[in-house]
């Protein structure tokens, strides 16, 4: 009896296996079939050649991506600090304040900045009744990585925020008493022991604003071409399914080579924490 | 124990509306080794994160040297920190958790190498540089966490329950090391303990904490054999209180018979608490003694034998180092000198009968109920 | 130090609501206009009401997250189980990684490498239309696996053996022992992994563009569509309502558990 429950237990993974190779497994070797055959099913590398035509929209990506994922880091860093430091009754609302946002759909969030920028939006009025001639807004690069930032700011302050509050007092103490003043306390102790809650934070947000394609598409007013405006127009046809296959892995390649680089960082962070 | 460095002066702090000191003064003098001792939540870690800087109190006034520091920040004071379960900072190898405060002050790195091959040279720690915080045992990180603080050369140095988180030998050995290093750098030590036994045998000065007041200050032979009141008595040692009264100087009537002994300066007839250690009261023949009760239990000590003796319903510990059977019948002979008369106080009738004996102790020597209090306090801070 | 830290997150959660808030001030703005407020009014929560599509859209929501919630959490609770029990740890470590791939994946790779099978597959079985209801539905089971695994394994892992024991020595059968002692504390875990799976599906629009048809529209496909042209204020309204259901719901959680703070404070004063 006992021996027959415990194989149906260790049988109950089963389903979950079955459809996690159907459903992520088959779906990302279609992706590399698909990147690397033409229309008609024949293995041809010409996707991939073409990918050297897109390369100044991965770099136009990657540089917008960093600036947002340093502008979170900049503003998300001190506010987390902020919030673990505030009485406990006062945080809980901070944090669900911070994660009411994350709850509210990207698209309303990017559509409700882009009406208050639009040329004809709440912004550009005020300024008009100041007296100033309205800014066109929408359209340039900086109301991407605005979005982006606005966006994802969140998803920065958040894993640093848990990191912070796991930070026991007495080490802020101990610096203190060893001679630290605040800012010392802050670059010599929080800071080293927080790098796992900053190394989450960021790749939160850059793997999405690398990715995305509605922000770019909203607050870029289409002047600007990201990599995830690229794929999502390949995949509008099926004639050009093949090369947003081919864009599709190489991005992912990419994301996972720099997730894993951060992570080993952070595993080396990490061991000195354990 | 010449000039007096710290100066604590009517100090009162409270959490939440909770009083946790309620007007503490306390005069500590330079190179001397004072403890603050007490029960969880008595105020002793409280007081001395006042003098630490982590605290502020809410009243009177904290003195360094002289100075008024009520407002001066931790970083600027001359005072480290021993902190509870050590605090060491898991980033850094024990090189650069002892080197911390000297690297903090821009010290040039070879004097800081000097400097830190010394102190862990002094705390036997060579050859553990290299190695991080969490791979060290508990004795070795209490080392780690002492050269921490003391490379810094403070006029005085803070130990919050240092040796709380250690087992029994360790404990007694790293009691022995403190002594000494306290000794050799002839700093000012102010130690926090709950454990009586630690803070006789390291202290100049034991100062007894309860209930956010000090009891009594003194050294620890006046602690223990002049306790002041019923608390002191019940907490350093074992000790047998009973209600008595003085009848005139030198003359002590208890449990119905009136025994010669060597206080006074009483009102005749004053009510008192009298204390005898257990130690102090001899058996005897029951014809011979002062006083007869019946054996109710017998604990083999190994190199004496604890008793628990019933006399009129009082229950008395005694220590003897001959056997007696249970049931016996047995007299008790208690020398002058063993009496000692004590003021009645807040605390009289709470302490020294032995009929709740084990509930009591479990309570008092309970180090976890410690631990959970200095860490509500660290909370609230 | 006080006031600045006060300072500082004012401003930052006043930047970060300002749009929000605008929005739904100018949800009841009388006039089609986003520069002037003309007056107070609810044309354009009539005309929302009156939009058959989103009422449509908004049934399909509910049903997709329901359903897709329910069958990630039957299958991942399985899988958690199955994973705890399992003594090789290799393959425990590779059904780990792989399940978690859509979790570190951009969106945009796991939307189109479902596309992609769904497509091929449909090829290869000759149906011309296979993207809609069901292409949805495995595609947000399949991001939802993680997290529901997520919040499950780690009640099975500090299940304490020895209560299992403890309760066949009272005489429970192995599965009686299951049953009675070890789901019980496994539940919470898996109602918190139910209600991660409902509210990503409600919330997913990346992965959903890719998997699905338009006569299959949820919620945030609808915005998107209605936000790529010219702007029907309606939208607004409806931002608004989501908006608002989303902070209620989440008050009102807040609200329950500053209940049940308050009668365990009661019970530890009681003590």
């Amino acid at each position: 009896m006992k021996k027959k429950l415990s194989f149906l237990e260790r049988a109950a993974a089963v389903p979950h296996m079955v459809w996690v190779v159907m459903f992520i497994v088959a779906p990302l070797l279609f992706v590399a079939y698909f990147a690397f055959t033409d229309v008609g099913g024949g293995f041809t590398f010409s996707n991939i050649q073409l990918l050297s035509s897109y390369s100044h929209i991965f770099l136009v990506s990657i540089c917008f991506s960093l600036v947002a994922t340093f502008f979170c880091l900049l503003i998300g860093y001190p506010l987390a600090f902020f919030m673990s430091r505030a009485k406990p009754s006062t945080q809980k609302l901070l944090t669900v304040l911070l994660m009411l946002p994350m709850w509210i759909s990207l698209l309303i969030r990017t559509y409700s900045l882009m009406t208050l920028l639009d040329n004809g939006g709440l912004v550009n009025s005020l300024l008009g009744k100041l007296g100033f001639d309205p800014i066109a807004m929408v359209g340039t690069g900086g109301a991407v990585i605005l979005g982006m930032i606005y966006d994802f700011l969140p998803y920065m302050v958040l894993p640093i925020y848990t990191s912070m509050q796991k930070l026991d007092n007495r080490y802020l103490e101990a610096a203190a008493d060893l001679g630290c003043t605040p800012l010392q306390t802050m670059l010599r102790v929080v800071l080293p022991l927080t790098v796992p809650g900053i190394i989450s934070g960021v790749t939160m947000v850059f793997v999405p604003s690398i990715s995305t394609f509605y922000i770019s598409q909203k607050l870029g007013g289409g002047n600007f071409d990201l990599i995830g405006d690229t794929i999502e127009r390949q995949f509008k046809y099926p004639s050009t399914y093949h090369v947003g296959a081919a864009i599709s892995l190489v991005m992912m390649i990419l994301i996972l080579i720099s997730v894993a680089v951060m992570n080993r960082f952070s595993d080396e962070k990490g061991e000195m924490i354990v | 124990m010449n000039n007096t460095l710290i100066k604590l002066r009517s100090i009162e702090k409270s959490f939440d509306g909770e009083r946790v000191l309620c007007g503490i003064d306390l005069d500590i003098h330079d190179k001397e080794f004072v403890t603050l001792l007490g029960p969880s939540g008595c105020g002793k870690t409280t007081t001395l994160r006042i003098i630490g800087g982590f605290e502020n109190a809410d009243t009177g006034d904290v003195f360094f040297d002289g100075e008024r520091i009520n407002e001066l920040p931790a970083h600027q004071r001359q005072v480290n920190t021993v902190f509870q379960r050590y605090a060491l900072f898991p980033h850094l190898n024990v090189y650069d958790n002892v080197a911390f405060g000297l690297r903090v002050q821009k010290l040039k790195e070879d004097e800081i190498q000097v400097r830190v091959r010394e102190m862990l040279e002094m705390t036997g720690l060579r050859g553990f540089e290299a190695r991080r915080p969490a791979t060290l045992s508990g004795g070795q990180q209490q080392r780690v966490a002492i050269a921490r603080a003391l490379i810094n050369r403070p006029r005085v140095l803070l130990l919050d329950e240092p040796l709380g988180a250690l087992d029994l030998k360790l404990r007694k050995d790293m009691q022995n090391e403190l002594k000494r290093i306290q000794r050799e750098t002839g700093i000012t030590f102010i130690y926090v303990t709950h454990d009586q036994e630690e803070a006789l045998s390291m202290s100049d000065t034991v100062v007894v904490m309860a209930n956010g007041r000090i009891q009594q200050i003194g050294t620890p032979t006046d602690i223990y054999n002049e306790p002041v009141n019923a608390f002191v008595a019940d907490f350093i040692g074992e000790s047998n209180i009973i209600d008595g009264v003085m009848p005139e100087d030198n003359k002590a009537r208890f449990a119905g018979h009136t025994f010669d002994c060597v206080d006074g300066g009483f009102a005749k007839n004053e009510a008192v608490d009298i204390v005898i250690r257990p130690e102090d009261v001899d058996v005897v023949p029951v014809e011979k003694g002062m006083l007869s009760g019946v054996v109710s239990g017998v604990t083999f000590k190994g190199d004496y034998y604890e008793i628990i003796v019933d006399v009129k319903g009082f229950k008395w510990m005694i220590e003897t180092s001959d056997y007696v059977a249970p049931d016996e019948k047995i007299g008790l002979y208690i020398e002058p000198d063993a009496i000692h008369v004590m003021k009645k106080s807040e605390y009289s009738g709470k302490f020294g009968d032995y009929s709740t004996f084990s509930d009591e102790m479990d309570h008092l020597s309970d180090p976890d109920a410690e631990v959970s209090e200095n860490e509500e306090e660290a909370i609230l801070s | 130090m006080k006031t600045l830290s006060r300072v500082y997150m004012w401003v930052i959660f006043a930047l970060l609501y300002a749009p929000i808030l605008v929005l739904v001030i100018f949800s009841f703005n009388e006039g089609g206009s986003l520069s002037s407020y003309t007056g107070f009014s609810f044309r354009w929560y009539g005309e929302l009401f009156r939009d058959s599509v989103a009422l449509q859209s908004l049934k399909n929501s509910l049903f997709l997250a329901v359903s897709s919630a329910a069958l990630a959490t039957l299958i991942g609770t399985f899988a958690a189980l199955g994973l705890d029990r399992m003594r090789n740890q290799y393959l425990k470590g590779t059904v780990n990684s792989v399940t978690n791939i859509p979790m570190m994946n951009p969106d945009i790779v796991t939307g189109v490498s479902m596309m992609l099978l769904f497509v091929a597959v449909a090829g290869i079985l000759g149906i011309s239309d296979i993207l809609g209801r069901w292409t949805m539905l495995i595609a947000h089971t399949t991001f939802s696996l993680p997290y529901v695994i997520l919040s499950v394994l780690p009640k099975f892992r500090q299940f304490d053996p020895s209560l299992r024991e403890a309760a066949m020595d009272l005489g429970c059968t192995p599965a009686g022992a299951f049953f009675k002692v070890e789901l019980p504390h496994v539940l919470p875990g898996v109602i918190s992994g139910f209600i991660m799976g409902f509210t990503l599906s409600l919330d997913d629009f990346v992965i959903s563009h890719f998997v699905s048809s338009p006569d299959f529209q949820t919620l945030p496909l609808y915005i998107y569509n209605q936000t790529a042209h010219n702007v029907k204020y309606s939208m607004y309204a409806l931002c608004t309502l989501i908006i608002v259901t989303i902070l209620a719901l989440l008050l009102l959680v807040n609200f329950a558990g500053g209940i049940g703070d308050r009668s365990k404070r009661r019970k530890e004063a009681t003590k």
